[in-house]
């Protein structure tokens, strides 16, 4: 067993905190995911794709801002637009003549969806990986705890529950929101009086795409963007949507910690198995509870 | 009208079309010998999963996380230890079988969406495993090389062997399928309440229908190290269980053989079309779309109820 550098408090800080600003953007995603799920009671496979997406996107946007500063901020704002027009496309051409059929059916719709996401990403940006750079402001690290933090983690720490924030008001607050929540509890009362139903699924699954693309824009400047992507994001969303309660959001942000905390406790503890550590951590909480730590709207 | 489970009016498409594959190997070149051995890999695979998925109508979402099981098995005492290649063999299904056992008694518990969750956790713990387990697995460098005794070594003679136990195995799931047991499980899929109510133990059906399933798996794990002689982590991945699941439905999953079908149908395409572009993917995406909107009963299953006039087989 190679066992990583020592334990020390401030290594442990550290690693907790890089741990926490992961666990935002599989927050962001997985809240996505969680509310489409909620909403639609559909677990959407293509959702990894739309991450993928937004990344791309973030990339090409950056580019054609000319990078620099104004390049990425740009690329930040908008690339989750351009998802959420794919999410549109792919709702109103596609799956809204599918809400009748079996969970099974639409599964494995979004299943092809994916497979035809990728490759069209494929097609589009090629195998090569590619790299944003972040804007001067966000570039280099503070010390923290004695060692040095990156200020982009910092970022997105503040990133994080600023959409934790923003999501909560909207579903809890605005009328379209409750309208959702309420078609995710009964969706026939909801028909009943008066409302249009299908175009309530189609704003919400477009709003969770949303987010997973700006997931995908956020996480762009912290990895090489690149194809598989959407694989290995995608079953972490869902582990965590699992684990937290089926379409509560708080259970995503909740499981999101849990993973994100687990794997950077675990590079820290033992490197080679750290991806096991999260995967264990999930496995051990649905024995505990198997329907979720939270609620879960089904 | 009552029919025993072998009867000659239903089957003898089946022994037609088993006797023309034994001849197969003499009209075609090295290449497509290999690649019909790799079709009757994941039929088989297919199949099993149909068993559960199909049959059972329970969310059987990582069934590879079983298949590599028993790839790893069979490779691992094949090039790790000195024991006989039989041993390997034989041990590998029941290998992937108590690990259906271990997963399936917690998945059980649970319905439907959950159940496929906690199996899809409970299947990538395992991936992670072996993905990262240097030592023992190669890691995410599988292990290549596998020594594969003699008498099946040579492609032909695979293809023989490969072709003999997926036809045993299928007749043993048709005998499965077409047994009380095989038919309560259909019943607790069509209806769990009312088979709890007349006093069926539908967990310990599910249970059991998951460890023969995966028993099944874990001998398509042992073909696939006959006809690749390599194991990787890809096998246990979960994008794998997803395309299976794809199979089956492709083929139909309210008949039979239709997942055979469906395995036919996903590797010629991948082979084919994959030689042309490498967007075979969209292709596959794009037919299953057209089949979800159009044809929701599979290809065997459409096939079925145009030749039975409307009444599909069970």
């Amino acid at each position: 067993m190679d066992f990583g550098q020592s334990i020390t408090l401030s290594a442990v800080g550290v690693h907790l905190l890089v741990g926490l600003s992961r666990a935002m953007i599989l927050f962001i995603v997985s809240s996505g995911l969680s509310f489409v799920l909620g909403v639609l009671r559909v677990p959407n496979v293509a959702h990894g794709s739309l991450y993928m997406i937004g990344a791309f996107a973030a990339f090409t946007l950056n580019n054609a801002f000319g990078g620099g500063s104004a390049g990425f901020w740009l690329a930040l704002v908008l690339s989750p637009f351009v998802v959420a027009g794919v999410a549109l496309v792919a709702e109103r051409a596609l799956f809204c003549h599918l809400y009748q059929r079996e969970h099974l059916m639409l599964l494995l719709f979004t299943f092809a969806l994916m497979l035809i996401l990728g490759d069209l990403v494929k097609m589009v940006w090629g195998a090569d990986y590619r790299s944003i750079t972040t804007p001067e402001v966000l570039e280099g690290s503070l010390p923290i705890l004695g060692s040095s933090f990156p200020k982009y983690n910092l970022f997105l720490l503040i990133v994080g529950p600023l959409v934790a924030v923003g999501l909560y008001l909207f579903t809890n607050k605005t009328k379209i929101g409750k309208i959702a929540r309420a078609a995710a509890v009964d969706r026939d009362m909801v028909d009943a009086i008066g409302i249009n139903v299908s175009w309530v699924f189609a704003f919400a699954f477009v709003l969770g795409c949303f987010l997973a693309g700006l997931g995908g824009a956020l996480v762009a400047p912290t990895i090489s963007v690149t194809l598989g992507m959407d694989h290995d994001i995608i079953i972490e969303a869902f582990l965590i949507v699992t684990i937290g309660g089926l379409g509560n959001m708080w259970g995503a942000l909740l499981g999101s910690l849990i993973f994100g905390v687990t794997q950077s406790l675990g590079v820290l503890l033992w490197p080679q198995f750290a991806i096991v550590f999260p995967y264990l951590a999930v496995v051990i909480v649905l024995v505990w509870r198997p329907t979720g730590m939270l609620k879960s709207v089904w | 009208m009552q029919r025993g489970p072998f009867n000659w009016k239903t089957l003898w498409p089946y022994a037609a079309v088993f006797a023309a594959l034994l001849f197969l190997p003499m009209a075609l070149s090295r290449f497509y010998i290999y690649i019909t051995a790799v079709i009757y890999v994941t039929a088989l695979l297919a199949m099993s999963l149909n068993m559960v998925v199909g049959h059972g109508g329970l969310y059987q979402f990582h069934h590879a996380a079983f298949y590599g099981v028993g790839a790893y098995t069979c490779a691992l005492i094949l090039v790790r230890t000195e024991l006989p290649a039989w041993v390997a063999f034989a041990a590998a299904p029941f290998a992937a079988a108590f690990t259906g056992l271990l997963i399936g008694w917690f998945c059980v518990r649970l319905n439907k969406l959950y159940f496929g969750m906690l199996q899809i956790s409970l299947g990538s713990l395992l991936w992670a495993i072996v993905f990262r387990w240097y030592d023992l697995t190669g890691g995410d460098d599988g292990i290549h090389g596998v020594p594969i005794p003699d008498a099946i070594s040579t492609i032909n003679t695979s293809y023989y062997f490969i072709l003999l136990v997926l036809a045993a195995c299928v007749s043993v799931m048709y005998l499965i399928y077409r047994s009380p047991f095989g038919k309560t499980l259909q019943a607790i899929r069509d209806n769990p309440e009312r088979c709890e109510a007349v006093g069926i133990n539908v967990r310990r059906h599910q249970l059991m229908g998951i460890v023969v399933a995966t028993f099944f798996a874990g001998i398509a794990g042992v073909l696939f190290v006959v006809v690749e002689g390599s194991v990787f982590p890809d096998l246990l991945f979960w994008v794998l269980s997803l395309e299976v699941f794809i199979m089956c439905l492709l083929g139909g999953w309210f008949t039979f053989a239709g997942p055979m079908v469906g395995a036919a149908v996903t590797v010629a395409l991948r082979t084919f079309v994959g030689t042309y572009t490498e967007y075979w993917t969209l292709i596959l995406g794009v037919i299953l779309i057209l089949l979800i909107f159009f044809l929701p009963e599979g290809v065997m299953g459409f096939i079925i109820e145009k030749v039975q006039g409307g009444e599909a087989e069970e």
